[in-house]
């Protein structure tokens, strides 16, 4: 299956700031994609560049493999859905849905159509005649998406769309928007630094850092076995240590012994060792890997949040069971759940690697 | 006790800003020709402002020069806007300031260099030259009144409409012009009530015979003052104060409208 967009060797400097580096992405039909990474990783760049809004340096953009780099935003198959919605405040909902299909010198009655089937898509019927400034944020952001998935474009880029909303609504409309996608049926690009975005709604997540693509995969490969210390520590929260392999299948933190699954190491490499908060068991003294006293604890709902200086390291421990501050334990880990990273090789990969 | 102070400290003040222009108007209704004696009222003198054929003409051409040079600077103005808005930040305040400078610069100046320049390159001065200058000193008040409202548009909905398949010239005609025109309707009302306004630099660069109702008020002072100026100035202070209210409310009552359609 051929890819939709190709990304080839795009870089792009503002100022003389390099902002994208050779940068390598396919996206595929269908796909939900999303560009995850901290403010100033590129991923923003990456979707106007999409869009025809900037103008890569170096590199190709190709749509289904002819290069559109030179075709301006207006003359491209795809749309936008704006950070701060962009919605036209003298227009009024219908007026701002028809826009695009005005432009284009559609009939009347299709444009009718269109409006009154994208309000249902977003479920807000009946608001044809209302002003931008009557609706609230989450109201106006759906209006955005109907205004730009009526021209029925083949890929919908969407640039932190839920970033103004408050959590519940962000909650809410993340499902609206998996939803959206399955019924379309058409590309999507999101754009977030927010991690748990990322893993809910993707297809594939691309982790961005300063320019460099850091991972791509799945949500689960991109929790589970994150590539390097930069991916571990930017998805969710994480242990992050030095290790030593041992031998396939060992390896030693902190002078302790564990067993994993990891192979192909070599022998006595260093190595950066993830390992998951909510994947360290709690047990009583001498019954785990190594003892550690409790320091800190949180009640974070879900579980309690705790540290625990072991080994003289401050382990974070998330568990649904409650030690207080001073309680002796052990720690004990699932020699599945520890993930083994190889160290940067290089100064330029360090360069790429954990930054805050 | 403390308001009773506030209010007739205010009182005075709008006495001393008032006084003298409320007692022009009184006197252009006076029948006399004195400007001591209350003769009764009457509206003899409006009736000879019309009739005499030097005030129509100064009339036509203070209405000719205001409007046109409105029209112009009002275009070129906005026209500098987009240009200013799309620049860096660093020639931006580089150009602002050039903007600025001629808003502070004293009205002498910038008409006895105007006159100089028109002069040296042989342009004989006549009413094209007033025109020019008008146009010259309204456009820093376009920009002036234009930028802000350019700003507060942002560039994401011009992009917006850019991304629904509208060209350049589309979006900003559709998208652009409706969001800036507060700021187009006050800095063209502005550069009106400017123009109409300006007695100094008209004065240096208008030729022989050509007047404004500004200059010819001025001459006429010198060979004594007739109450038909009073008519007229009070037309004219009437005329400024109507722009004036109108490029004041105006916008902010149509924001209102919409806002209130919406909730």
């Amino acid at each position: 299956m051929g890819s939709l967009i190709d990304l080839v060797k795009i870089s792009k400097s503002f100022d003389g700031a390099k902002v994208l580096d050779e940068l390598d992405l396919s996206v595929q039909e269908n796909e939900f994609i999303t560009l995850l990474g901290p403010s100033g990783c590129g991923k923003t760049t990456t979707l106007r560049i999409i869009g025809g809004f900037e103008k890569p340096d170096e590199g190709q953009v190709l749509f289904e493999g002819k290069d559109i780099a030179a075709v301006p935003p207006n003359k491209r198959h795809l749309n936008t859905v704006f950070q701060k919605y962009a919605l036209f405040p003298h227009m009024n909902i219908e007026e701002n849905i028809a826009f695009g299909l005005k432009i284009s010198g559609k009939s009347k009655n299709y444009i009718r159509d269109k409006i009154r089937y994208a309000l249902k898509l977003v479920n807000l019927d009946g608001y044809e005649k209302r002003s931008v400034a009557s609706l609230s944020g989450g109201q106006q952001q759906r209006i955005a998406i109907a205004r730009a998935i009526v021209n029925e474009p083949r890929v919908l880029l969407l640039d932190e769309p839920l970033g103004a909303l408050d959590l519940k609504l962000r909650q809410d409309m993340q499902y609206e928007l998996i939803r959206l996608k399955n019924e379309l049926g058409i590309t999507f690009i999101y754009v977030t630094h927010d991690q748990e975005e990322a893993l809910t709604m993707s297809d594939k997540v691309v982790v961005m850092n300063q320019g460099y693509i850091q991972q791509m995969g799945t949500p689960e490969e991109i929790y589970n076995e994150p590539e390097n210390a930069f991916v571990a520590d930017f998805i969710g929260d994480s242990n992050i240590l030095n290790g030593i392999m041992l031998q396939d299948r060992l390896v030693e933190i902190l002078g302790y012994q564990f067993a994993c699954v990891d192979e192909g190491f070599g022998r006595n490499k260093p190595v950066d060792v993830v390992i998951r908060p909510e994947d360290i068991v709690l047990k009583q003294p001498g019954e785990g890997t190594l003892d550690g006293v409790v320091s800190h604890l949180i009640f974070k709902g879900v579980h309690y949040e705790m540290e625990v200086q072991a080994g003289g390291f401050e382990w974070l421990i998330q568990s649904t069971g409650c030690y207080p501050v001073g309680t002796p334990v052990s720690i004990s880990v699932d020699p599945f759940n520890i993930q083994i990273m190889n160290k940067p090789a290089s100064e330029d990969e360090e360069a790429i690697g954990v930054d805050e | 006790m403390k308001k009773i102070v506030e209010r007739c400290y205010l009182g005075i003040i709008c006495v001393f800003l008032y006084a003298p222009i409320f007692t022009l108007m009184v006197l252009s209704f006076n029948e006399s020709k004195s400007m001591a004696k209350w003769g009764g009222f009457s509206l003899r003198w409006y009736q000879e402002m019309f009739q005499d054929e030097a005030i129509r003409e100064a009339i036509w051409n203070t209405l000719a020069i205001a409007l046109i040079s409105a029209v112009v600077a009002t275009l070129l103005g906005t026209l500098a806007c987009i240009g200013i808005q799309k620049m860096k930040s660093s020639s931006r305040a580089v150009i602002l300031m050039l903007n600025n400078i001629p808003m502070v610069n004293s009205d002498i100046v910038t008409g006895i260099s105007l006159m100089l320049i028109f002069v040296a390159f042989g342009i004989s001065l006549n009413r094209n030259t007033v025109l020019i200058a008008h146009i010259t000193f309204c456009i820093p008040y376009v920009v002036l009144s234009v930028l802000p409202k350019m700003k507060q548009a942002g560039k994401t909905t011009y992009e917006a409409a850019l991304d629904l398949g509208a060209t350049p010239i589309q979006a900003f005609i559709k998208v652009v012009l409706p969001e800036i025109r507060p700021g187009i309707v006050s800095g063209f009302l502005m550069a009106f009530t400017m123009s109409v306004d300006d007695f100094i630099i008209t004065h240096f660069t208008r030729g022989a015979g050509v007047n404004t109702l500004s200059t010819l008020i001025y001459s006429q002072v010198k060979v004594g003052i007739r109450p038909s100026i009073y008519a007229l100035s009070t037309v004219m202070f009437a005329t400024v104060l109507i722009l004036l209210i109108v490029a004041n409310f105006l916008p902010g009552y149509r924001e209102k409208r919409t806002k209130k359609a919406g909730g």
